[in-house]
């Protein structure tokens, strides 16, 4: 029987509900393990779960400086969605998608994927045909996506302002259906807890401080609680990229952590059943379940590891909403907050094994690593246990700059802070 | 976030564009050296702590500053004119 089901429930319920095992053990590390995966967020964890569940890699540690999931797991916007333009991210973002669409039955945790469909709205013709143009490159790939017309807008999103007199007047949309949203904090203990019944040591409260070495071979890491040797030592801490391949003696990289602020509203009856970005600005919109508004925009546009934004985006966020939802105006905020972005020099990611031997890394995220995070696991603990990168992620390789192989899907060039 | 423009005093930082990363060194122009324009062009220090960055003055009297800027706090820590453009000091 799986742990939670409807028999489970009603057992424990009957029983006081005193027999529920923690979602995941909190052991003290080992001595050695086959592999450490730095970084208890999303990808950290999925990298685990997939390291034991698709090659059979049980003797593993997710360190964690925090606690569980107190990254960009449980800071992100929650949008899930596959509608890129270039090949390489089309390829790799679908397969994350047919992962989410069985996450639930495949981690025995309701993750609430719920595939409302992501629009994007265009404000001017030549906007609408690059939206034509990047919806046909999907379906090309067996995506879906599909051109949506202003009165099929109106009906989708009532309250969207859709009249010419709008201060950037919609004239259609490209809509992928099947993207969609989850509850992210479920991610994260989804993972953990299958990573954990598979014999994974998950270590909170565990931070790197350095390296060890034999030679030029990454051996294993120095911690704030102890010593920790192991054949292989993978990376996925996202923003705190830079700073951790500095404790490796690698001062630079083509990445660049940038803040990316978020808000919620005040709980609202239902008003917006899909996912909604502007097309004359960054600015998209979703509801949570409980009702409030979840929004975001821009970078602020500095290097920062503040975890925190300033005021400058909080107002041209509200901006954007109100050009798109005059209504919205008398609604309070609720909530803000920052997380750290890992901003790469083409807006695409890396995982690939090295820059040192014994090393594998995972990064370069920018605002797209929650819709990622099945597939960054999947592929990350792939090129793990083999040494060598799945074809969905072959092309993610951190000398493809220097290579000239950017994977640039707005063709905004080395500037980090307009991907 | 304010940021002080030598010529024009303490601004807000949405009268500044932010232009990245001020360690980096720019190739001579005829320069077939493709390690070093790679530096330029990809590579970046990211600290987390102080860190020498460019801004412009876009909003105000358009000078290049050199800004040196805590990205933890997001404190100004100094300001002066970006004489010499991307070229920092005390990096070969």
């Amino acid at each position: 029987m799986a742990e939670y089901s409807a028999l489970s429930l009603l057992k424990n319920a009957l029983t006081g509900n005193k027999d529920w095992k923690p979602a995941w053990r909190k052991p003290d590390p080992k001595a050695s393990y086959d592999v450490i995966v730095i970084g208890g967020g999303g990808h950290g964890l999925s990298t685990a779960y997939y390291l034991a569940k698709e090659h059979g890699i049980t003797n593993v540690a997710v360190l964690e400086k925090g606690w569980l999931g107190s990254g960009n797991v449980g800071r992100n916007t929650t949008a899930v969605r596959s509608n890129y333009l270039l090949p390489q991210n089309t390829r790799f973002y679908e397969h994350s998608m047919k992962l989410w669409e069985n996450l639930s039955h495949d981690l025995n945790y309701n993750v609430m994927f719920s595939q409302r469909g992501c629009l994007n709205l265009a404000h001017t013709p030549a906007q609408l045909d690059d939206y034509a143009r990047r919806g046909n490159a999907m379906r090309h790939l067996g995506v879906d996506a599909e051109l949506m017309s202003v009165d099929q807008i109106k009906r989708l999103v009532p309250a969207l302002d859709v009249s010419g007199s709008a201060r950037f007047p919609v004239l259609g949309g490209l809509m992928q259906p099947r993207a969609g949203s989850a509850r992210h904090d479920a991610v994260a203990w989804g993972y953990a807890r299958g990573a954990d019944r598979r014999g994974v040591d998950i270590i909170e409260n565990c931070e790197v401080t350095g390296f060890l070495r034999d030679g030029g071979r990454i051996t294993g890491v120095l911690t704030t609680r102890g010593e920790i040797r192991a054949k292989k030592v993978a990376l996925a801490v996202a923003g705190s990229t830079g700073r951790v391949m500095q404790l490796a003696g690698i001062s630079h990289m083509p990445i660049e952590s940038h803040v990316l602020q978020a808000f919620v509203s005040e709980s609202l009856k239902p008003i917006i059943d899909t996912i909604l970005t502007f097309g004359m600005g960054h600015f998209y919109i979703s509801q949570s379940d409980k009702g409030g508004l979840v929004y975001g925009g821009d970078l602020d546009g500095y290097n920062s590891y503040a975890q925190r934004g300033s005021l400058p985006i909080v107002d041209e966020v509200m901006s954007e909403m109100l050009a798109l939802f005059p209504g919205l105006a008398r609604v309070r905020m609720l909530r803000s907050w920052g997380g750290l972005c890992d901003m790469t020099m083409d807006g695409s990611p890396i995982i690939t094994a090295g820059p040192l031997p014994g090393m594998y890394l995972n990064c370069g995220w920018c605002y797209g690593g929650f819709k990622a995070t099945p597939a960054s696991g999947w592929c990350f603990a792939h090129t793990i246990a083999k040494d060598e990168p799945h074809e969905f992620n072959a092309p993610f390789t951190l000398d493809r700059f220097y290579r000239g192989l950017i994977i640039d899907d707005k063709g905004q060039g080395a500037t980090p802070r307009l991907h | 976030m304010l940021i002080t423009c030598p010529y024009c005093g303490p601004r807000d930082v949405i009268e500044f564009t932010y232009q990245g990363d001020g360690n980096r060194e720019r190739p001579q122009p005829a320069s077939q050296n493709l390690d070093a324009w790679n530096a330029y062009v990809y590579d970046r220090l990211n600290p987390a702590g102080d860190h020498n960055e460019i801004w412009q003055h876009s909003g105000g009297c358009r000078a290049h500053l050199r800004v040196v800027r805590n990205t933890l706090t997001h404190e100004v820590l100094s300001t002066a004119l970006a004489r010499g453009g991307h070229k920092a000091e005390g990096r070969s």
